[in-house]
């Protein structure tokens, strides 16, 4: 009571005129986890590490196409790969500190990606596995040496045991930060780990805020991979529903907020707040994963058959609307490399109903499992009716948001039919199948198995790795292993003192570099 | 009052096939009705369901609006109700059986059954209701209910309502108890001991007929409570099951329309607080 108290009270702090600089108030539901940039996965933090953390790339911190670029960050050059792709050289930037004031060096890089490994990040095997030694390192984490990344004077060299295309891109995602090489090597959880970004982590409480303030020690070396940041202070608010989040940001009492806007609420915010709205598209998919080692879904014509009953102009009305979402019928997003559009699946009750009958599956129990939030529910009841009507007996079952998603991946929880997301890591199309609907994706009896289908092709693989993507898209979506429905728009909601917004494809809007009226 | 909600839910298939012309189970986003959508796109931002006759120019079915799937909001309103009151009949009757057989057997056997029975009543008493019934529910509602020959479904009706009749035995059989033991002690059940009856008789001809206005007196309280207690577990999740509807569900549902519609959790709200009223001011003029 008396943390609301608290948070009435600041939320309620006039909000005058500030000159640049001057404090930007975030909010979110709730915390997203540990503050580790080795170990957390979430597409809410990773916003926070694009300017808290950097990596020895970074895609530009720009706005728009160029956002894809990478440049060089920590050093002084983007390697060119040799030895056949299987050898980068990266040589140091000097004078670069951490917060705490040391001096950043090769040994941090050398530990820093061993601790990739020793803290078992997520993607350890799936972003860095080609690194020599990391399938040892995979085995032992705890003894992980990781042979293949070495240092020399203030140059670090990478072997790989295998050409990797998207190596320098997985460089810059977060889960490659550059940490003091005293870091721990476990996860740790609330304790800030020192940065050089231009802003540091001051205090974390996930029953209440994030402290983020300005890294006293940050000189910049490049804008286009950190530029200097535009407020002192960032205040990232936990604990409000979403109608409060959006009520305070409407009164210019907060100026942002992580939570997508309540549904109900999308009327009002178009027609008195439009100027305040930010609709940027995002290359991800909304879908249902079909589990093809259970009835009915074992059976392709009962997936083609769901593929074909489900309207996605429906969908995307329940989602919000054409200005949020496009609805799509194959598992690529647009805006990610060798896109083509393609649709297989046209809108026909009749002939689904007709396959349901040829396999024999009339009557046959379905039970879809979503998440419950207001629009998965909905959008999951809606598929409910769909599949009654062409003869599969469905139940619908809803889940807390905070265990929905690696219960569908436990192949355990026997899931049949389920409602996810896929936002894509970075701007690449390998990474956004693979990591979906690969075969090394796929991992039975685990939380972390993102390959919710369990379809695995290495033919489709293989295409998909040697950059043949279109065809791949079109077989993956022909295989009905998922019913595509729709590719999300991201929406962000400011305050009216919030200048400069820019969003960014891999790290959303670019919060640091957002100007306080 | 009460006559009038019973009639009205008794009605819905009328409705729903005349006026309505929908299926108020069916998810129907796309639907138009003389050409518009039901669920209309805004100019600037979000879809908005079609809102109540009173706020538009609209004389045809959605006489209360349509929900976040284009249902229509009065047809479900009724068709809710019939499960609402089926619910709240079925475990108040349930409740005074189990009541009644366990009150009227501490209260005449006495002895060490009536401790037994007692403690085991007190037991169940001690636990705060809401909470039991949360706490069973989520239990049942995903298995259902599997003991020797009796089978129930998860999502079946006379889950919660076995439920309900079961966490409210203790307000039934306390008061039976003590207007059994008090029966014991007048004048005309000891005459009847005095002059040769038998226990089963003296029960069956001067026990059990003077207990029936303490039963009927609690029938609408019983009923009014297992109600509200429906609606609370619909709201959370965890009583009447989707594609089933009862008034607690379309609270639940409405709750993501409370900003722009706000109609759709008001009227069923109302309804349900309209009935336990009703039954309120019976229950005081049986008392």
């Amino acid at each position: 009571m008396i943390r609301l108290a608290l948070l009435a009270l600041l939320l309620a702090a006039p909000v005058a005129a500030q000159p640049a600089g001057g404090t930007l108030r975030l909010l979110a539901h709730t915390a997203a986890g540990t503050l580790d940039p080795h170990l957390n996965y979430t597409a809410q933090y990773w916003q926070l590490y694009a300017f808290t953390y950097d990596g020895l790339v970074a895609f530009r911190k720009v706005a728009g196409p160029r956002g894809a670029d990478l440049v060089p960050d920590l050093v002084d050059a983007l390697p060119t790969p040799e030895d056949g792709g299987l050898l980068y050289r990266f040589h140091l930037r000097p004078g670069i500190r951490f917060s705490d004031g040391r001096p950043l060096g090769p040994a941090d890089v050398v530990a820093s990606l061993r601790r990739i490994f020793r803290v078992r990040s997520p993607t350890a095997e799936t972003f860095y596995g080609a690194i020599a030694g990391a399938p040892a390192c995979l085995a032992t984490p705890d003894t992980c040496s990781l042979d293949g990344v070495t240092a020399d004077g203030d140059t670090v060299s990478i072997r790989l045991s295998r050409p990797d295309p998207e190596f320098l891109a997985k460089l810059a995602l977060p889960h490659a930060s550059i940490l003091p090489a005293d870091s721990p090597a476990q996860d740790a959880g609330i304790v800030p780990i020192s940065g050089t970004g231009p802003y540091r982590f001051l205090a974390y409480d996930p029953n209440d805020r994030l402290q983020i303030v300005r890294n006293e020690h940050f000189r910049p070396w490049n804008p286009d991979a950190q530029p200097p940041g535009g407020p002192d202070r960032i205040e990232y608010v936990f604990g409000l529903e979403d109608e409060a989040e959006l009520t305070a940001i409407e009164n210019d009492q907060a100026d942002w907020m992580f939570d997508g806007p309540p549904a109900d609420r999308l009327g009002n915010l178009g027609r008195h707040f439009l100027d305040r709205v930010h609709l940027d598209p995002t290359p991800a998919l909304w879908f249902v994963p079909l589990n093809v080692h259970i009835p009915p879904f074992d059976d392709p014509r009962i997936r083609q058959a769901v593929n074909l009953a489900v309207d996605r102009d429906a969908v995307v009305k329940l989602f919000g609307g054409a200005k949020l979402a496009a609805p799509t019928c194959q598992l690529l997003p647009p805006g990610l490399p060798g896109y083509t559009p393609y649709c297989p699946f046209p809108h026909d009750p009749a002939r689904a109903r007709a396959l349901v009958a040829a396999a024999g599956a009339a009557g046959a129990p379905v039970t879809l499992v979503t998440d419950d939030s207001p629009v998965a529910r909905a959008v999951g009841t809606y598929l409910r009716d769909v599949f009654a009507s062409i003869g599969l007996d469905t139940k619908l079952r809803s889940l807390s948001a905070n265990v929905q998603f690696s219960y569908i991946q436990n192949t355990n929880n026997h899931v049949q039919a389920s409602l996810t997301s896929w936002y894509a890591d970075y701007p690449s199309a390998a990474n956004f199948l693979l990591g979906s609907f690969g075969c090394t994706a796929f991992h039975p009896g685990s939380d972390s198995s993102p390959n919710i289908t369990g379809f695995c092709d290495p033919s489709i693989d293989a295409r998909i790795a040697a950059g043949d993507i279109a065809p791949a898209d079109r077989a993956l979506t022909d295989a009905a292993i998922a019913i595509a429905l729709l590719n999300p728009r991201y929406v962000d909601i400011v305050s009216r003192r919030v200048e400069d917004y820019a969003y960014h494809e891999v790290f959303h809007w670019l919060i640091a570099q957002a100007r306080l009226r | 009052m009460l006559l009038a909600i019973v009639t009205g839910t008794l009605l819905a298939p009328l409705y729903a096939g005349r006026i309505s012309g929908t299926d108020p189970f069916l998810s129907t986003p796309m639907a138009q009705v003389d050409g518009r959508p039901v669920l209309a796109d805004n100019p600037g931002l979000g879809v908005t369901p079609i809102g109540p006759a009173w706020e538009t120019s609209w004389r045809g079915p959605y006489l209360l609006g349509a929900d976040t799937l284009g249902r229509d909001v009065a047809a479900r309103l009724l068709y809710g109700g019939r499960t609402s009151l089926l619910v709240a009949t079925a475990a108040t009757l349930l409740c005074l059986l189990f009541g009644a057989i366990s009150g009227i057997t501490a209260g005449f056997v006495g002895g060490i059954t009536d401790t037994v029975i007692s403690a085991l009543i007190d037991l169940l008493w001690a636990f705060p209701v809401y909470l039991l019934a949360i706490s069973l529910s989520i239990i049942l509602v995903n298995e259902g209910l599997h003991l020797g020959p009796v089978t129930l479904e998860a999502d079946s009706k006379l889950l919660p309502a076995l439920i309900l009749g079961l966490v409210y035995v203790p307000y039934v059989a306390r008061p039976v108890r003590t207007e059994v033991q008090s029966l014991l002690g007048r004048d005309f059940v000891e005459a009847a001991f005095a002059t040769g009856g038998t226990r089963l008789h003296i029960l069956r001809r001067h026990i059990l007929p003077s207990l029936w206005p303490t039963l009927l007196a609690l029938a609408p309280i019983v009923a009014a409570m297992t109600l509200l207690t429906e609606a609370a577990l619909s709201i959370l999740g965890i009583g009447i099951q989707p594609p089933k509807a009862s008034w607690g569900t379309l609270i639940a549902d409405g709750q993501a329309l409370i900003y722009s519609r706000p109609w759709v959790a008001i009227a069923p709200g109302l309804a349900v607080a309209t009935t336990v009223l009703a039954l309120n001011v019976l229950a005081d003029r049986d008392g």
